[in-house]
């Protein structure tokens, strides 16, 4: 007999359907692993304060979900009204029939006897109507109230995300790049994307779930207690067995979910290291090897897989279950009441819809509990980022390099990355404007701290930085990098046109200064032999135009800039000899008339250079010129000898024959 | 998706066991009302307090098999679904294991990996849903329907008119829906995007002062996305309410035209209850089997690019019967090879004709796009050449079997590809009976002994996934000494030597010497220094040869060998080697 318990159901939960004594109830999360938050109440003080703007809608929010509900739960109440008034009438009716009958047999064998047949009452149509007539409107408001909850909150959660989103990535820009290098791009999407996503939906649909149900919770015990205590208890006297399923099979089948998830980690793990080194699999011949450990790892996978689904898989039936022996009992102790007459037949059908609707508000509840701790374990992770300590403040009365030269000077420079690991310790360096300076060593020898340093990326534990005589420091970030210009290996651009790429380099360039610059930059040319010449979309991975291509991209980027004093990489191992030479030239060109700081690797820019500091390690370990530095017969003697050891030696034997 | 049935065909039989307990679950749900019914009809009407009684035993009963069959179908249903995931996901595999270089070019690696992984969890999580949950729908919406039309045909009119009404409504928000979702992950992809270009260029963002500039293009997305979201959720927010007013519409239809019906007489009052029971449950099925339909399509995609995996034919495979090879040990000779890349407009590879020989060293230098790597990985056969020969031994590669000819070789790739394991199982990998002393040896001559005895557990040091805990000078290293321990007939270095240090280049390639000489040792390289002393050397322009021999006799003859040379060397360093 319950009816409206399904669609209540539903009303409270968007992602599952049905209901009924033997329907289903929303699990979502339910039975899953899920990740607490290590500072619950603050991080959801915290949260509730970005609603804070939307006070006003918010509270319409809840009034129309409060409204909705209970519009919703005094539906089956109402109808009972309606199957109490049919039902007695009928049985009014079938009475005075079944009278009738007796007083017209009576009157068959003596029609002498002074009785009359007794009008026979029909069923009071008018009030049933009136009755379903509420009923409709009840519904109909219900629904609006529904409705008008569910807009508002789209409104209310996006913009509340769109808040959040915003000052995350406003955050990313003024955290120091200590932040960026310390941990992995993924480890930090993960927080400005997963996890303010996870809130997001949360903010959709929990929120508003929570509400409903906490209303249906109260109402519906708020009706089963006006209609019958007797019949209450025995819904009650269920509610420890539900905690029980609930709480038993989940802790399970946490388990099991856990246990799902590493076997699905190491086959994952095994599946990506056997395509990625395919090549290697198969030049060894290890393709059977690579099977055979695969089908173990997914014979696990498949064994903890199944095991997980199943145990999550019972908890609904068993709840459902649970549900239907208080079904059962209401409807037997209800109908057995209501043949003495202590509770009206409709009461009874009522009572019963309530009961089913009991249940599904407290497993509701579990799910958005687990739904609500995962969003604040990622609310507590993205307000982590917000927290973190940003890079220094500028300086406040900020000096202004009005006519920059590319003077560059290290005072007693005393640098590391941390405090155990003290890189540089009084570091002394002079460099005149338009001087070359040759940066040197192996491989990871830490090139990248110098420029860390110049471009005040890190800042110096000790000792200065000038600029022009100026210190760093006291300069604007923005004017400090102003002067300097990068050129890289690893270039970087970004999915949007050739156009914009280039002008990245001066916000305010016109379409003859791009050119210029692309020509002096040797890229004009391709280019322009390119589908659509400056206007060709670079792709999400830039990977429709060659390395080469990119770094003469670069170049002319560097070339708009026009600064002061450049950073270059001189590493092109990955282009081909042609384009080798136009990057030479081009970057020839972009040094004229600059202070360079040149990352080298061709002999021939190291001995022209007027400084060449020997790195490894991240330390500068030797400087000096090349012949200086071959004289001390130090690092740099050794790494010059040895790069071109089978050139001398052939030489050595040449001269012999 | 309905390809992938196919994986079922094992589970038939589980499946109709399954499909029986869908059955009697769905029997059950519908059966209850029926009782209570009963309970109203025959009970309370007429006060019979014992059948009441009995018949809420009964319900009991019903209630317990219908549990069971619950239970016991879930647990098949996990199994089926779950293992037939994991057949397709082992086919993918297997089938991946065979396949050439060109299947990988044109899937991508990074693509298959999704397809064996991401993918599969995708059906799988389908297949779950489907089997677990939504089976008992459709059967839950026939049976009920029989049931209802039991009870009273007179009623089942509103059930004809509010089923199509639903199916109607449910139909326009979906195709509404749909295409705000796709938009939706378009522009949060965009967004992620944005995100992810300002992580890895954050250097060069702040560099150009540009961080106004990227939040402004941070901010213009994020709307974007915001506005979006907010259509979509909107829509969402009529569909719940709508659905909602639709079956409580029915449900109050059927008790006025109920009542009427029971007024006339034609209608048991039980009956009535029983009639809005099974309404229920079959709309509530409906909306089962809509989900069906938003769910299937959601896998359909995934299925689609297994299915595609699963249906590519390998380019290469064994020949029918497979030639050893004879005497000599690790002669390759290429003889007029041309090669073409798959959908290629020009040959990566034209008219190639030479031979190396064991105890020679043959290096290949050329620009990017020259051909040098594509030229090396023919000799393993990851490709196959479209004219012309390629001979190891006297004997034509594809008459081999690729086990055969690749025990001959020993890779060592541009970028080296260690796997999770220690050190030594990584190098044993090379040979699987390798002796602790081969191991070491192999890894002495690589120059990897040093650093690895600096490690902290030595030879037996874990190498982490992707090789994230040695540089990749290291990693080179140990690929190269896997290759060694093999001490195999053909050492191919594909431009191995680049991510060395100068240093460290110079003293491998001096001990390399004394392991190779009796192989042929093939060296793909860029810089001029590494292939100096070679044998032979073999000039590669635009896949063809420009020019073949040692390094004094290309300076006097090869241009384009001449001007890699200069653009390597200073001029001085030229004139130098001229003296």
């Amino acid at each position: 007999m319950s009816t409206e318990n399904k669609i209540k159901k539903d009303s409270t939960n968007q992602g599952s359907m049905g209901g009924g004594p033997m329907g289903r109830g929303g699990w979502g999360a339910m039975g899953r692993p899920v990740e607490k938050a290590k500072d619950f109440k603050g991080s959801l003080k915290r949260l509730l304060s970005y609603f804070l703007p939307e006070k006003t809608r918010l509270s319409i929010v809840v009034t129309a979900a409060v409204l909705g509900t209970i519009f919703n739960i005094v539906g089956p109440k109402i109808l009972g009204l309606a199957t109490t008034k049919l039902f007695n009438g009928l049985i009014a009716k079938f009475m005075m029939l079944a009278k009738n009958q007796a007083i017209s047999k009576a009157l068959a064998q003596n029609p002498a006897l002074p009785l009359q047949l007794l009008p026979v009452p029909g069923i009071e149509f008018g009030y049933i109507g009136k009755v379903i007539l509420i009923l409709l409107a009840l519904y109909i408001i219900s629904a609006i109230f529904i409705f008008i909850q569910q807009y508002l909150m789209a409104g209310v959660a996006q913009r509340t995300i769109y808040k959040l989103r915003k000052e995350v990535d406003e955050k990313l820009s003024r955290l120091p790049l200590k932040y960026f290098d310390g941990r992995t791009h993924g480890e930090i999407l993960s927080r400005a994307v997963n996890d303010v996503d996870n809130i997001s939906s949360t903010l959709q649909q929990s929120i508003t779930q929570l509400i409903t149900s906490a209303v249906s919770l109260v109402g519906v015990l708020i009706m089963m207690l006006s209609i019958s205590w007797e019949l209450s208890l025995i819904v009650l006297v269920t509610l420890p067995m539900s905690m029980f399923v609930v709480t038993g099979i989940a802790k399970r089948s946490q388990e099991y979910f856990r246990r799902q998830q590493r076997s699905l980690g190491d086959l994952n793990g095994h599946v990506e290291e056997a395509y990625t080194g395919h090549k290697i699999v198969k030049a060894f011949g290890h393709e059977g090897r690579a099977i055979s450990q695969f089908d173990k790892l997914n014979e696990a996978f498949c064994d903890a897989g199944w095991k997980a689904q199943y145990v999550s898989g019972i908890i609904m039936p068993l709840m459902r279950f649970v549900g239907n022996i208080g079904y059962v009992f209401v409807a037997v102790v209800g109908g057995i009441m209501a043949t003495q007459n202590a509770i009206s037949l409709g009461d009874v059908q009522a009572f019963i819809q309530y009961s089913s609707q009991f249940t599904q508000p407290i497993t509701m509840l579990a799910n958005i509990t687990n739904v609500i701790q995962s969003a604040m374990a990622s609310a507590e992770r993205v307000f982590e980022l917000l927290d973190e300590e940003e890079q220094v403040p500028e300086a406040k009365d900020a000096h202004i390099n009005k006519d920059p030269q590319g003077a560059v000077e290290f005072q007693h420079v005393r640098f590391g990355y941390s405090k155990e690991n003290i890189l540089m310790e009084d570091m002394n360096i002079q460099v005149k404007p338009g001087q070359m300076i040759a940066i040197v060593g192996p491989t990871g020898a830490g090139k990248t701290t110098l420029v860390n340093l110049l471009m005040r990326f890190y800042e110096v534990d000790g000792g200065k930085i000038l600029v022009d005589g100026i210190d760093i420091t006291k300069l604007k970030r923005g004017d400090l990098r102003r002067i300097f210009g990068m050129v890289l290996q690893d270039t970087w651009l970004f999915h949007g046109t050739i156009r914009d790429n280039i002008a990245y380099g001066r916000e305010d360039a016109d379409e003859a200064e791009i050119i210029q610059a692309s020509t002096a930059a040797y890229a004009d040319n391709f280019i322009r032999t390119l589908p659509e010449g400056y206007n060709m979309v670079l792709n999400e991975e830039a990977t429709n135009i060659s390395q080469g291509q990119k770094q003469l991209l670069t170049i002319a980027r560097a070339f708009l800039a026009d600064p002061e004093i450049l950073i270059l990489d001189e590493a092109t191992s990955s282009v081909d000899t042609r384009t080798e030479l136009l990057i030479q030239k081009a970057m020839n060109e972009l040094m004229k008339g600059r202070t360079n700081f040149v990352i080298a690797h061709r002999l021939s820019t190291i001995r022209e250079a007027d400084l060449i500091l020997v790195m490894k390690h991240g330390t500068i370990i030797e400087k000096g010129t090349h012949m200086g530095l071959l004289k001390q017969k130090g690092f740099y003697a050794d790494l010059y000898n040895s790069q071109f050891q089978g050139h001398i030696q052939k030489e050595a034997e040449k001269q012999k024959a | 998706m309905i390809k992938l049935i196919r994986f079922l065909n094992p589970y038939r039989l589980v499946l109709v066991l399954i499909l029986v307990l869908a059955i009697g679950q769905s029997a059950a749900n519908l059966y209850l009302p029926n009782l209570m019914a009963d309970i109203v009809n025959k009970g309370i009407a007429s006060f019979d307090t014992n059948y009441i009684w009995k018949t809420g035993g009964i319900m009991l009963i019903i209630a317990v098999g219908g549990t069971l069959c619950a239970v016991v179908g879930i647990y098949f249903s996990s199994q089926v679904a779950v293992g037939m995931v994991s057949s397709i996901r082992a086919s993918i595999f297997k089938k991946v294991q065979h396949f050439s270089l060109h299947e990988f070019d044109t899937v991508s690696t990074a693509s298959l990996i999704t397809r064996t992984t991401n993918d599969t969890t995708q059906i799988q999580q389908v297949m779950v849903m489907i089997l677990n949950m939504l089976l008992t729908a459709p059967i839950t919406l026939v049976v009920g329907i029989i049931m209802a039309l039991k009870q009273d045909v007179g009623l089942s009119w509103v059930l004809m008119v509010i089923i199509p009404i639903l199916i109607v409504v449910i139909i326009i928000l979906l195709f509404k829906a749909v295409p705000l979702f796709t938009v939706m992950q378009v522009k949060l992809d965009k967004l992620n995007l944005i995100l992810g270009e300002n992580l890895t260029g954050v250097r060069v963002v702040r560099a150009f002062n540009r961080i106004k500039h990227e939040e402004k293009r941070f901010d213009e997305a994020n709307y974007d996305v915001t506005d979006t979201a907010i259509k979509v959720n909107q829509l969402m927010a009529s569909m719940m309410p709508v659905m909602m007013l639709m079956i409580n519409l029915s449900s109050v239809a059927i008790i006025w035209f109920g009542s009427n019906r029971v007024n006339a007489g034609t209608l048991q009052m039980g009956a009535m209850f029983a009639f809005l029971q099974y309404s229920m449950q079959i709309l509530f099925s409906l909306l089962l089997v809509a989900m069906m339909f938003v769910m299937i399509p959601r896998a359909e995609a995934s299925a689609k690019r297994i299915n595609e995996v699963l249906d590519m034919q390998p380019e290469i495979m064994d020949a029918d019967t497979v030639k050893e090879t004879a005497k000599l040990r690790g002669l390759v000779e290429f003889k007029d090879v041309t090669f073409w890349y798959l959908g290629a407009e020009k040959p990566a590879l034209s008219n190639i004709t030479f031979t190396a020989s064991p105890g020679k060293v043959t290096a290949i230098i050329g620009s990017t796009g020259a051909g040098k790597s594509t030229l090396v990985s023919l000799i393993p056969r990851f490709y196959d050449v479209q004219t012309g020969k390629l001979l190891v031994d006297g004997v034509e590669t594809r008459e081999m079997s690729q086990e055969h000819l690749r025990k001959k070789i020993g890779f060592v790739p541009q970028k080296a590809v260690l796997f999770t394991g220690t050190i030594n199982e990584n190098i044993r990998y090379g040979k699987e009976d390798a002796t602790e002393d081969e191991i070491k040896h192999a890894a002495d001559v690589a120059q990897a002994s040093e650093f690895i005895a600096q490690m902290k557990d030595g030879f037996n040091s874990v190498i982490s996934q992707g090789g994230t805990n040695v540089s990749g000078g290291q990693m080179q290293r140990l690929s190269i000494a896997r290759a060694l321990v093999r001490k195999p007939e053909i050492y191919i270095f594909d431009d191995t030597f680049s991510a060395l240090d100068f240093k460290t280049d110079a003293k491998l390639r001096a001990a390399l010497k004394g392991e190779t000489y009796n192989s042929t040792v093939l060296i793909v390289a860029q810089r001029v220094s590494t292939v100096i002393d070679a044998d032979q050397i073999i000039v590669l322009d635009g896949g063809k040869i420009e020019g073949m021999g040692t390094h004094a006799e290309l300076m006097k003859s090869c241009d384009v060998y001449k001007g890699i040379v200069s653009s390597q060397l200073s001029a001085a360093e030229i004139e130098e080697e001229h003296i």
